[in-house]
């Protein structure tokens, strides 16, 4: 219900806004950075929401990819079948997606994290899945020879080893997530959508609101990426692998 | 529920277990009267209207993409070089947001078909362009240097050497690019374009049952699309790529 009622609210307030029209965000020309640095209050909880939404759909959808890529490694016959199954998944547009959720979990933010999570679990599982694939045979039959059981080969060599792609996989869902989830706003969460949409299309088109949420959601996601090459330099220094 | 005088053809029986689903699917079928704005809404006629609008966009803008996005990655992964900006597009293209591009054409480009095409189709050009790329450069050196030997320019070598053998990848950009496309256009209706995405972003006029169908039909739009592109890949992949990968993963 907040749903409709929230642009509703932002269409009382431009009233307001555009009667000042000798002001910046009044004539609504270009963008105003004084409008910007007057309310920079109004953008926090936006920012936050997405930047929880975006952490919270790549742990989620992390977690059950390396499920899936630890059950399906010693059952081979199920990778095309959990590609498959996610693939369909990931070709059905977000904000299709959150929408067919609506009647089952209702709108807010449980049904966004659902939807994005299901994506990031399409990329990470086929990046996981890849680098599992990729381990040299020689490094297998090294740990063998050292006696190794199956279970010790998979945490102790395989899964290390693959580390580079799993990180590479993250890097992508991370950064298509940060631009997903500004259509959150359509299924009934927060996020920088609330910017673009409710307070910058609906706002008459405030120009200001858009050109900064864009920039945030831009910003956001190359911040992310950073502390991802970090990462993996950190916890994979043998090996770089470029997210392509 | 009204029963809608303009119905095509009658609903088909609906169980109730599926609730708002149900009463999506009705609106798929049914004209109806809008009980928020009046007027009649729903039916298939409105569906079919608003999605063959989204199709043409997608079309056109998949074709655009394409014939922008290949030659350049093919050229460029021909020549090896350039591959700074293919990784870039790639990932630029995945850090856009499709509501902000979308949002900032609103702003201060314009609204109506031509521009959401245009926005569409910018969406669309990145993953072409690096799977081109990625593509080519996977081509085994070795095959490029045979067909070198036996005469062939470099043109001849893209189109009847290069190209053919990146098909799999290529093609694997193309759909990912439809994708986008599809996601794209749907929300191309705050662009005053008269795609799915008015259903889908319209509950104060279509109501919950309207949205929903809005999404089933994108849904089954972009896995329609995604199975020719699929069928379409089958086709144009060389016998003999099919038949190695069958063969390696025989040994394997």
């Amino acid at each position: 219900m907040l749903g409709f009622v929230l642009p509703l609210l932002a269409q009382v307030q431009i009233r307001e806004a555009g009667s000042g029209a000798t002001t910046c965000e009044g004539k609504n020309d270009a963008f105003c950075p004084g409008f910007v640095i007057d309310n920079i209050n109004d953008y926090v909880s936006p920012f936050l929401e997405h930047i929880v939404l975006v952490l919270a759909s790549v742990l989620a959808g992390f977690v059950v990819a390396m499920v899936l890529a630890i059950v399906s490694h010693g059952r081979r016959w199920l990778i095309p079948v959990f590609i498959g199954t996610t693939g369909v998944l990931y070709t059905i547009p977000s904000i299709a997606l959150f929408l067919l959720l609506l009647p089952i979990t209702g709108r807010g933010t449980v049904t966004a994290l659902i939807a994005l999570s299901l994506y990031n679990l399409q990329i990470i599982y086929r990046n996981a899945n890849a680098g599992l694939a990729n381990v040299p045979d020689a490094a297998k039959d090294a740990g063998r020879g050292m006696g190794m059981t199956d279970r010790q080969l998979l945490w102790q060599v395989e899964i290390p080893l693959a580390v580079p792609e799993i990180i590479a996989g993250i890097r992508i869902a991370t950064v298509s997530t940060v631009a997903i989830a500004t259509l959150a706003i359509f299924a009934g969460a927060g996020g920088l959508g609330e910017i673009l949409y409710n307070e910058g299309i609906q706002r008459d088109v405030f120009k200001t609101n858009i050109v900064f949420g864009s920039v945030l959601a831009v910003a956001l996601a190359i911040s992310f990426d950073g502390l991802l090459v970090l990462a993996q330099r950190f916890i994979a220094p043998w090996r770089k692998v470029r997210a392509l | 529920m009204a029963e809608g005088a303009g119905a095509l053809i009658a609903a088909p029986l609906v169980p109730a277990f599926l609730g708002s689903f149900g009463g999506a699917i009705d609106f798929i079928f049914n004209q109806r009267e809008s009980v928020q704005a009046g007027g009649q809404i729903g039916g298939l006629g409105q569906i079919w209207d608003l999605a063959s609008t989204q199709i043409a966009i997608s079309v056109v803008a998949l074709l655009l993409a394409t014939a922008i996005a290949l030659p350049i990655g093919l050229w460029l992964g021909h020549r090896g070089v350039g591959e700074f900006l293919a990784v870039a597009v790639g990932n630029a293209g995945r850090a856009i947001p499709e509501l902000a591009l979308i949002a900032l054409m609103v702003a201060f480009i314009g609204t109506g078909n031509l521009n959401v095409t245009i926005a569409v189709t910018i969406l669309g050009i990145p993953p072409i362009l690096t799977n081109a790329f990625v593509g080519v450069r996977q081509v085994d050196r070795g095959v490029v240097d045979a067909a070198r030997g036996m005469g062939m320019s470099e043109l001849a070598i893209i189109a009847r050497v290069e190209l053919p053998l990146a098909i799999p990848t290529i093609m694997g950009g193309v759909r990912t690019a439809m994708v986008n496309i599809i996601a794209t256009s749907t929300i191309g209706s705050l662009a005053g374009v008269k795609t799915l995405g008015d259903l889908i972003l319209g509950p104060a006029l279509y109501g919950d049952e309207g949205v929903i169908a809005g999404a089933i039909v994108v849904a089954l739009l972009a896995l329609t699309f995604e199975l020719i592109l699929a069928g379409l890949q089958r086709l144009l992949t060389p016998r003999g790529l099919v038949l190695q990968r069958a063969a390696a993963r025989a040994s394997a």
